[in-house]
């Protein structure tokens, strides 16, 4: 199929940006989205232009490197897929595709389509871990029984991969439902107990240090988001916040 | 040879890690603060490194060329991650992970290396759980198991599909927990470019960032290199699309010695290549093989109608399939390891039985376990005589709470429901089996440079088992690592920083910047990609699933041919000073060819079938390995010498004390 591209294109953190258009031909249905950019580099490449810098990695939708605003949407118009698992079948014959970085504050663009999203690690450094010593001398791992619903809740929320694409997708680029992910799991869980009011409260100050707007509860990141992280998380954050308010 | 001392204790098989943990020497916590280590790489075996050699009290600096440490290709490990748990009574134990791992590899690993990561294996598990890595539980409140290949007890723990992501995540917050406290600094979207060796010590690295393209100095008084595989030396394979060999590569170009670079693991179980533009390969786990069963047509003009269209998979009658892992090796069927499966697919498709367009793809098929676990639910739920359709809908259910991440996952990339048709596999490869030498304590032939996970050559033989290489990786990086680096560390105390104003950083980093100077300034005809599919090809075609002495020579030549090409004729646009990321890959292409050809050298010159590496001349007469322990019981560990063709072999004879050396038969 014959594809029209519209590209942001930009050069450092510190230029700005504009987009730009590419006809590309030849673009057959089983490639995934990034190997119809990977056709496009190539031809860029040959003909002395710059290629179109992109994140991605594993290229099998786990490690949540790529990061690309497809026609308006995190990821494009597939659901339950990171961008590396779009395929192309998903479009047709001379479709216009308007192909952005994600955008936040929080994000800034380093080049092209590459954004910055280090302040998610900091969100996590801040508190998404259980302080115990990696020595190895703890309980037998079955001396914590877990209800299997818990785990199971608590596996659900753990499946996050960090993409970004719930800050993309909302209007106040809000990481309520990121945050919430780490928060819920450790709240499910009786390992996360001892810390959990620490932990909600020092998430939630780096989030709002790092610029990310307030939830308004309009779902779009539940939509968007690859892994299918539910709303429910951010209610379970919002009590697990209130409980540690009312603990001081 | 006498270089290679493997410094494995002596005493009794069991005895010998608490012995050696007793007699080596220790830090004293006020002087680790006063020690930098480098840990390059943040998968698992390098993030579980950095968090435990932080949370002891030394100053860590990580590496990592993803914009963040969670985002290492560990990150994609599906299946699981054995224990010597026996929590399922099944026999499990120590000695038994041990001895699986050891024949799984046939017989090419070190014993004392093995038996020490069965024996810490357990405490992996009670970690990963007090860290509230969420495992998959049965009913009853406690951990569940599944199985994996190569083995006849159940002692895989498992995360649905993702325990990889599970772990890596684990082993993130402990860095984090670091991070948060100062000890560890993470410099992530950082590049490794060399290894800088101070009187013949490593003593730091230059590294690039790869926003600025600044080139850094960074000092440690060690250095550990967790920077997994070198599967995209064959360009296509489950890597992710970053992986490469440059950390390692660079150490080897300054003494380390590399380990066995031909054992590679080609997994049976991958989705078929689609077309020229494919640009990896997607693994579907080996935990399918649980449930799903291999096969392709009996008769070869149904494989053809099948090819071409004529015929569905499903319209094939029972007595008209060939379930050729069944039929050859009733023991173990569809689950025996990795390698034997992958040449049997081989075989299959070679003799003109594959499935797909290109000839190349067998059947893996759940009808029989969907119907089995609907007929069992449909009892366990009162409806004593269901018909066929709602049993199938009860039973897929079922496979959907097992593996409905990998079913997703196919159905996306294939277009096709693989509850209603059977997915169709292919072998690809997947992991490196060498890297680079490590004696017991995990240190390379450069003292102060360790290696840990798949970035070493020392636990899996010729053939890794499935769900080793998460054991592998947590138990180098959080329980044996963290060990015999203070036995090193202990003679610098008293060393103080090293400085990076010395001779040697500015050696190290004057041939950093000219190499960059001179892929930049390439005469420029072809891309990066170019050269590296061309690789991809050579390596796959000759040193692939079967080699032979001829093909591997052709190999050897034609490497070199498209080094000297690729150095002449690549052409990288931009600039280096700034974020360019065919410039990076460039950098790790130029090194994939020289690992490649080093790899068809060590190819050649291993007269014998084991395990991954297959020699035509070598097979018995059913078609399986032919290992021959008299001449060929050693680890091949390659000393640079410039070109790859000149690199000398050094030997360790391995001595097999505990297990007797048989024929693998999974029969």
């Amino acid at each position: 199929m014959k594809l029209h591209l519209k590209i942001w294109r930009q050069k450092d953190a510190s230029s700005k940006g504009q987009i730009k258009e590419y006809p590309l031909n030849g673009v057959e249905g089983d490639m995934s989205f990034l190997e119809m950019l990977d056709v496009l580099n190539e031809e860029l490449i040959n003909k002395g232009e710059e290629p179109v810098e992109f994140d991605h990695d594993c290229r099998e939708g786990i490690c949540g490197s790529c990061s690309l605003q497809i026609n308006g949407e995190p990821h494009g118009p597939d659901r339950m897929v990171t961008t590396c698992q779009l395929h192309m079948r998903k479009f047709k014959d001379g479709d216009t595709i308007v192909i952005e970085p994600f955008r936040a504050k929080a994000f800034p663009v380093l080049k092209d389509l590459i954004v910055d999203r280090s302040s998610f690690d900091r969100i996590q450094q801040a508190g998404g871990y259980i302080s115990v010593n990696t020595s190895g001398n703890t309980v037998d791992a079955n001396a914590i029984p877990i209800e299997k619903e818990k785990a199971d809740e608590a596996m659900d929320a753990a499946t996050c991969i960090g993409c970004g694409a719930c800050v993309a997708a909302c209007k106040n680029a809000s990481a309520m439902l990121f945050t919430s992910a780490k928060v819920s799991q450790f709240a499910l869980l009786p390992q996360g107990q001892v810390e959990a009011t620490e932990r909600v409260q020092n998430m939630v100050r780096q989030m709002d240090l790092e610029g990310f707007g307030n939830c308004t509860n309009t779902g779009a990141c539940e939509i968007e988001c690859p892994k299918g992280i539910s709303l429910e998380n951010i209610a379970r954050l919002n009590r697990e916040y209130l409980t540690a308010s009312l603990k001081g | 040879m006498a270089v290679l001392d493997s410094k494995a204790p002596s005493g009794p098989l069991a005895d010998k890690w608490t012995k050696h943990k007793n007699e080596i020497d220790l830090v004293n916590p006020a002087n680790k603060r006063n020690i930098d280590v480098i840990v390059v790489g943040t998968g698992l075996a390098g993030g579980s490194a950095a968090a435990t050699l932080a949370e002891l009290g030394y100053n860590v600096k990580t590496f990592c060329y993803q914009d963040s440490p969670r985002r290492a290709h560990s990150i994609a490990a599906q299946g699981g991650i054995n224990a010597a748990k026996n929590y399922q009574g099944d026999g499990d134990s120590n000695y038994r992970l041990f001895y699986d791992t050891v024949k799984g590899g046939d017989y090419r690993s070190r014993e004392a290396n093995v038996y020490r990561l069965a024996e810490v294996s357990s405490n992996i598990i009670d970690q990963c759980v007090a860290q509230g890595v969420p495992f998959a539980r049965e009913y009853g409140g406690l951990l569940d198991n599944r199985s994996f290949g190569g083995v006849l007890v159940s002692r895989t723990f498992y995360a649905k599909g993702q325990t990889g992501q599970q772990l890596l995540l684990g082993a993130y917050a402990a860095m984090n927990r670091q991070i948060n406290r100062g000890k560890i600094q993470a410099m992530n979207r950082h590049e490794m470019m060399d290894l800088v060796l101070v009187d013949g010590k490593a003593r730091g690295i230059i590294a690039r960032d790869l926003v600025t393209g600044e080139i850094e100095r960074h000092s440690a008084h060690a250095v550990v290199l967790a920077t997994g595989g070198y599967g995209n030396v064959f360009f296509l394979s489950t890597n992710a699309m970053g992986s490469n060999v440059m950390a390692a590569w660079r150490a080897h170009r300054r003494g380390a010695f590399f380990a066995n670079p031909c054992f590679t693991q080609i997994h049976p179980t991958c989705i078929p290549v689609s077309g020229d533009h494919q640009s990896k390969l997607t693994l579907m786990s080996e935990s399918l093989r649980n449930d799903g069963r291999i096969w392709v047509p009996k008769r070869i003009e149904d494989a053809k109608a099948i090819r071409e269209g004529n015929l569905k998979p499903t319209q094939l009658k029972e007595e008209d399939r060939d379930y050729y892992l069944e039929r050859r090796y009733p023991a173990f069927g569809n689950l025996v390891p990795r390698d034997v499966a992958s040449r049997a697919a081989k075989e299959r498709c070679d003799a003109g039985f594959g499935v797909n367009k290109t000839g190349e793809a067998v059947f893996l098929d759940f009808d029989a376990a969907i119907m089995r676990y609907g007929k069992e639910k449909a009892l366990t739920s009162g409806m004593k005589d269901a018909d066929n359709a709602s049993v199938r809908r009860l039973g897929e259910e079922i496979i959907e709470a097992k593996y409905g991440n990998l079913f997703q996952m196919y159905e996306k990339i294939v277009d096709e429901n693989p509850y209603k048709t059977p997915m169709q596999i292919y072998p690809a490869v997947h992991y490196t089996m060498g890297g680079l030498w490590v004696d017991y304590n995990l240190q390379t032939t450069i003292p102060g440079c360790y290696a840990a996970g798949e970035a070493n050559f020392s636990d899996h033989g010729a053939n890794r088992l499935g769900a080793s290489a998460l054991m592998q990786g947590l138990a180098d990086g959080y329980f044996v690592l963290p060990y015999t680096i203070g036995d090193y560390l202990s003679n610098d105390i008293r060393t103080g920083t090293i400085p990076t104003d010395s001779p040697e950083f500015d050696a190290a980093e004057k041939d950093v910047k000219d190499r960059i100077a001179k892929l930049m300034g390439g005469k420029g005809t072809h891309s990066v990609d170019y050269y590296h599919k061309k690789l991809g090809k050579i390596m796959w075609n000759k040193c692939g699933m079967s080699r032979n002495a001829k093909e591997l020579q052709e190999a050897i030549d034609e490497i070199a041919a498209l080094r000297s090409d690729f150095w002449e004729n690549v052409k990288i646009l931009g600039s280096a000073d700034t974020m360019n990321q065919e410039l990076e890959k460039a950098g790790r292409v130029a090194d994939f060819l020289e690992l490649g050809e080093l790899f068809a050298k060590d190819a050649l010159t291993r007269n014998e079938s084991c395990g991954g590496h297959f020699r035509e001349e070598y097979q018995t007469p059913e078609g399986e390995a032919l290992r021959d322990d008299e001449n060929f019981k050693f680890v091949s560990a390659w000393e640079y010498k410039g070109a790859p063709k000149e690199a000398v072999l050094h030997k360790e004879e391995l001595v097999y004390e505990n297990i007797e050396l048989k024929t693998r038969s999974y029969k």
